[in-house]
C-alpha cells in the first residue's frame, strides 16, 4: 500500500477542483447529447418510419377504418379516444383530459378514493348512462362511470359495449344481433391469456358499424 | 374470484420467468462491463475527443468531484435548455420554463427522479425532450450505477489508498455497453406495437362527430424504453404510461415493467460476482425480491377489493385506471414502479384506494431498495446491509464485519447520516408544506387524502421516484423550488456518503472470516436486512402515515 500525501483540502481548493471537474463534465455532457440526444432519437424514428409507418404515426384511421399516415386524411387515432355523443354510437368512457377527450391535456381526474366530489360524479354518470340505455343502474359497469387515467382510453370493457348494443341498434335501424356481433368480432381478450382485461375498441367498432349500414 | 386470482398470478409469473431468465447472464454482463480493463476502440476516440483519461483510477474524493461536475453541467444545461425552449428549432412554438419550472425540471432530471410539475405535450418541445430530458434519462442512469459499482469495488478491494475507479469509464460504459443497446432495441418493439416516433408536431385533425381533436407526433418510444430501462419515468405525455400512445396494449404494459425491474433486479448478481461470492448477491437479491413481492400482493389485494366511497360508488377501483390494463395490471406497475425509484405510472395513483396509495408510499419510504432505481438501490440496500450487521454485532458484541470489512466508527457515521438524510428531506419539507400557505394552496383533497398528496410528493422527491398523487398542484414557485431542492439533497448527499464509505472500505484491508463472523448469505440474514428496513423506515414514518394514508384506510 502506497500513502502519497495530500493537500489538506480547503475551500478554494475544493472549489477550484469542482470547476475543473465541471468543464470535463460539461464536454462529456455535450457529447453524449449529440450521441443521445440527436443520434439515437433520429436512428430509431428513421427505423420506426420506414418499418412501422402506422404505429410510428399515431396510428390514425380514416373515415372508412383504413390506416393512414396523414393527419388531413384522418379521422382519429385508433389508440385515442374521442368523443361520441349521438344515440347511433358508441360511447367511450368519460375522460377528464381538458374538457374532455383533449388529447393535449392528457390526464386523469386525480380524484381521492373518498372524494365527496368523485363519488357524487360518479353517482351522475351511473344515473345518467342508465337513463340513456333504459337499463338499471346497478347495471352499468364500473368503466362506463369513471374517468381513465389518461382521459383517451380507446377502450370500454366488452360489458359497458353490450350495455350500448340495443341503443346503438335502434337509432341505426339495425338488428341487436348485428350490432352484438360486431362488438364480439370487436372485442380483444387478454394478452396471451393472462395480460391485460378484455377491451373493445370504441373508434374501430364505430367506424365498422357504419359498414353495416 | 378465483380466475382473478390465476390471472394476477399468471402475469407475475410471467414477468418473473423473464427476469429470472436474464438476470444472471445480464448481472454478469454488466459485471464484465465495469471489470473489464480494455476500451473499445470506439470508446478510446471518444475519450480523446472529450479530453478525459478513462484509466487513472480516481480516490473516493475524486470520483465525487467528477460526478458532481458533471451533474453541474447537467443541471445548467437543462436548466438554459428549458428557459431558452422558444428559440431553439423543435419547440413547436412553446415558450421558454419559468425560473422556478426551469430550475425543477433540471434537477428532476439530472437526479434520476423525474418528477413533473408541468404536461409533457403542453410544456415541451420535441428538441427539449429528446437532447435535454432524455440525454439526463441515460447518464442519470449510469451516474446512479456508476456509484453503487463503486461501492461494490470498495468491498472487494482490499488495501489500496481509497481508489474506487473511474467515473468517466464508469460513466461511458454505463451507457454504451448497457443502456444504449437495450433501450435502442426496445424502442422499436415499442414503435411496433404502437409507440409514436415521429418529429412531426401534433396536428389538428376532425374527428367523426365533427369535432377537434390533435393527433400526436413527438420522439415519444425512444424516450420511452430509456424512461423504463434506467428508472426514470418522466413520462413524454402527462398521462405517463397510461397514455396509450405511451404504452399502447398489456404487452407493452409488460414490457415496460420488465425493463423497469430488469437492472436493479440484475445487479445483485453483478455484485456477488465482484466480491467473489454469488451467495452474497442471492442474499441482497431476496431482501429486495421480498419487499417487491409484499408490496405487488398488498396493492394487488387493495385494487381488486376496491375499498372506499368512490369504487363502491363504480363497482371497482376504476377510476384514473386504464380498461386495456385494468386492475391487476394497474397494481403491479404502481408496486414496480415506486419500488425502483422509477415513477412512470400506467394509473393514477392519487385515485388508488386508500391501503393501496398507502402501500405504495411506503414502499417509496422504503429507500427505494424494493428493489430500487438502478444502481440507487443495489447501494441502498448495501447501506442497510451494513445497518443489519452493525445490529446483530451490538448484539453479540463484537465489530461487525461485512464481507471482510470491518465496520467501525467510521463507516457506520456515514452509514447513519445516509438512513437519517431522505426521512430529514421528507418530513422536513412536508412540514413545511403542511402549515405555510404557499403549500396548503396546493392541496385538492381536504383531510387526510390532502396530507398523503403531500407526504407522497416529498418522499417522491427526496427518494428521487418521481410519481405523484397528481391532484396536488405543483406548478407553483413554492412547491417548485423546494421539491428541487428536496431532489437535489436526496440524491446527491446520499451518493457523497456512498463513495466516502466505498473509499474507507477500499483502503480497509480484508479480514478472513473467523467462526465468530456473522454469515450474511444466509436466510437468517435476509430476513435481518428487510426487518430492518422495515423497522427503520417504520419508527420513522409511522406518525406521519397515521395522520395520512392510514386515517384514510380506517374512514
Amino acid at each position: 500500500m502506497t500513502t502519497t500525501s495530500v493537500p489538506a483540502p480547503t475551500v478554494a481548493s475544493g472549489l477550484a477542483a469542482l470547476w475543473r471537474h465541471s468543464l470535463a463534465g460539461l464536454r462529456v455532457l455535450l457529447a453524449f447529447t449529440v450521441l443521445l440526444g440527436l443520434a439515437y432519437p433520429l436512428a430509431v424514428t428513421g427505423i420506426a418510419q420506414a418499418v412501422f409507418p402506422w404505429q410510428a404515426n399515431g396510428s390514425l384511421l380514416d373515415a372508412a377504418g383504413e390506416r393512414t399516415t396523414t393527419p388531413a386524411d384522418a379521422a382519429g387515432s385508433a389508440r385515442l379516444a374521442q368523443a361520441f355523443t349521438g344515440p347511433e354510437w358508441f360511447h367511450p368512457r368519460p375522460s377528464a383530459a381538458g374538457d374532455g377527450y383533449d388529447s393535449l391535456t392528457s390526464g386523469g381526474s386525480n380524484l381521492g378514493p373518498n372524494n365527496p366530489d368523485l363519488v357524487g360524479a360518479i353517482t351522475e354518470r351511473r344515473a345518467a348512462v342508465a337513463a340513456a340505455e333504459g337499463v338499471d343502474p346497478a347495471a352499468v359497469p364500473a368503466d362506463a362511470v369513471t374517468a381513465s387515467a389518461s382521459g383517451l382510453d380507446p377502450d370500454i370493457s366488452p360489458a359497458y359495449a353490450a350495455l350500448q348494443v340495443e341503443r346503438v341498434a335502434a337509432a341505426r335501424g339495425l338488428t341487436s344481433h348485428d350490432v352484438r356481433e360486431l362488438v364480439a368480432e370487436h372485442t380483444v381478450g387478454r394478452t396471451l391469456g393472462v395480460l391485460g382485461e378484455p377491451h373493445v375498441n370504441v373508434l374501430r367498432l364505430n367506424l365498422a358499424l357504419q359498414g353495416l349500414g | 374470484m378465483t380466475s382473478t386470482v390465476w390471472i394476477t398470478l399468471g402475469q407475475v409469473g410471467l414477468l418473473l420467468a423473464a427476469l429470472a431468465l436474464v438476470h444472471a447472464p445480464f448481472g454478469a454482463y454488466m459485471a464484465r462491463v465495469y471489470a473489464s480493463p480494455r476500451h473499445t476502440r470506439a470508446e478510446r476516440a471518444w475519450y480523446r475527443l472529450v479530453r478525459v483519461d478513462p484509466d487513472a483510477e480516481q480516490r473516493w474524493s475524486t470520483y465525487l468531484f467528477s460526478l458532481l461536475g458533471f451533474s453541474l453541467a447537467s443541471v445548467l444545461l437543462l436548466y438554459g435548455l428549458g428557459r431558452l425552449q422558444e428559440h431553439l428549432p423543435g419547440s413547436l412554438g412553446l415558450p421558454g420554463l419559468d425560473p422556478d419550472g426551469a430550475w425543477n425540471t433540471a434537477v428532476s432530471f439530472t437526479t434520476n427522479t423525474n418528477w413533473q410539475w408541468y404536461s409533457g405535450e403542453a410544456a415541451a418541445g420535441h428538441l427539449l425532450q429528446m437532447a435535454g430530458l432524455a440525454v439526463q434519462n441515460f447518464v442519470s442512469a449510469a451516474v446512479g450505477m456508476a456509484v453503487a459499482i463503486a461501492l461494490v469495488r470498495g468491498f472487494a478491494r482490499s488495501g489500496t489508498d481509497a481508489r474506487v475507479g473511474n467515473f468517466w469509464a464508469d460513466l461511458t460504459r454505463g451507457v454504451v455497453r448497457i443502456l444504449l443497446p437495450i433501450a435502442a432495441v426496445a424502442a422499436l418493439v415499442l414503435v411496433a406495437n404502437g409507440v409514436v416516433q415521429s418529429l412531426d408536431p401534433h396536428t389538428a385533425i376532425t374527428t367523426v362527430e365533427g369535432g377537434t381533436q390533435h393527433a400526436l407526433g413527438g420522439p415519444v418510444a425512444s424516450q420511452e424504453a430509456i424512461k423504463e430501462l434506467g428508472t426514470n419515468g418522466g413520462g413524454f405525455f402527462n398521462a405517463n404510461s397510461a397514455h396509450p400512445l405511451e404504452n399502447p396494449n398489456p404487452l407493452t404494459n409488460l414490457l415496460e415493467i420488465f425493463l423497469l425491474l430488469v437492472i436493479p433486479f440484475s445487479l445483485p448478481r453483478t455484485f456477488g460476482l465482484m466480491v467473489g461470492d454469488r451467495r452474497q448477491g442471492w442474499a441482497v437479491l431476496g431482501v429486495m425480491a421480498g419487499l417487491w413481492a409484499v408490496a405487488v400482493g398488498l396493492t394487488t389485494w387493495a385494487e381488486l377489493a376496491g375499498p372506499g366511497a368512490a369504487p363502491a360508488a363504480a363497482g371497482a377501483a376504476m377510476e384514473g385506471k386504464e380498461t386495456r390494463f385494468g386492475l391487476a395490471a394497474s397494481a403491479l406497475f404502481a408496486a414496480s414502479t415506486t419500488g425502483t425509484s422509477t415513477g412512470a405510472v400506467n394509473a393514477m395513483h392519487d385515485s388508488l384506494t386508500a391501503p393501496g396509495g398507502g402501500v405504495v408510499l411506503f414502499t417509496m419510504l422504503l429507500g427505494e431498495v424494493a428493489p430500487g432505481g438502478v444502481g440507487a438501490g443495489l447501494y441502498g440496500m448495501l447501506v442497510l446491509a451494513i445497518v443489519a450487521v452493525f445490529v446483530a454485532g451490538l448484539m453479540v458484541g463484537r465489530t461487525p464485519e461485512y464481507l471482510g470489512k470491518k465496520i467501525g466508527r467510521g463507516e457506520i457515521t456515514l452509514v447513519a447520516l445516509y438512513v437519517l438524510t431522505t426521512p430529514a428531506v421528507v418530513l422536513v419539507g412536508s412540514a413545511l408544506a403542511a402549515v405555510l400557505p404557499a403549500g396548503l394552496d396546493g392541496i385538492q383533497d381536504a383531510g387526510p387524502h390532502g396530507l398523503s398528496e403531500v407526504l407522497y410528493a416529498f418522499a417522491s422527491a427526496g427518494n428521487n421516484n418521481g410519481s405523484a398523487f397528481a391532484g396536488l398542484t405543483v406548478s407553483t414557485p413554492f412547491y417548485n423550488t423546494l421539491l428541487g431542492l428536496a431532489m437535489l439533497i436526496g440524491r446527491f448527499v446520499p451518493i457523497a456518503l456512498v463513495l466516502a464509505l466505498a473509499g474507507r472500505l477500499a483502503a480497509q484491508r480484508a479480514v478472513p472470516a473467523s467462526a465468530g463472523t456473522l454469515p450474511t448469505h444466509r436466510p437468517l440474514f435476509v430476513g435481518l436486512v428487510g426487518a430492518v428496513a422495515l423497522v427503520v423506515v417504520g419508527l420513522t414514518f409511522v406518525p406521519v402515515l397515521s395522520l395520512g394514508p392510514v386515517v384514510e384506510s380506517l374512514s
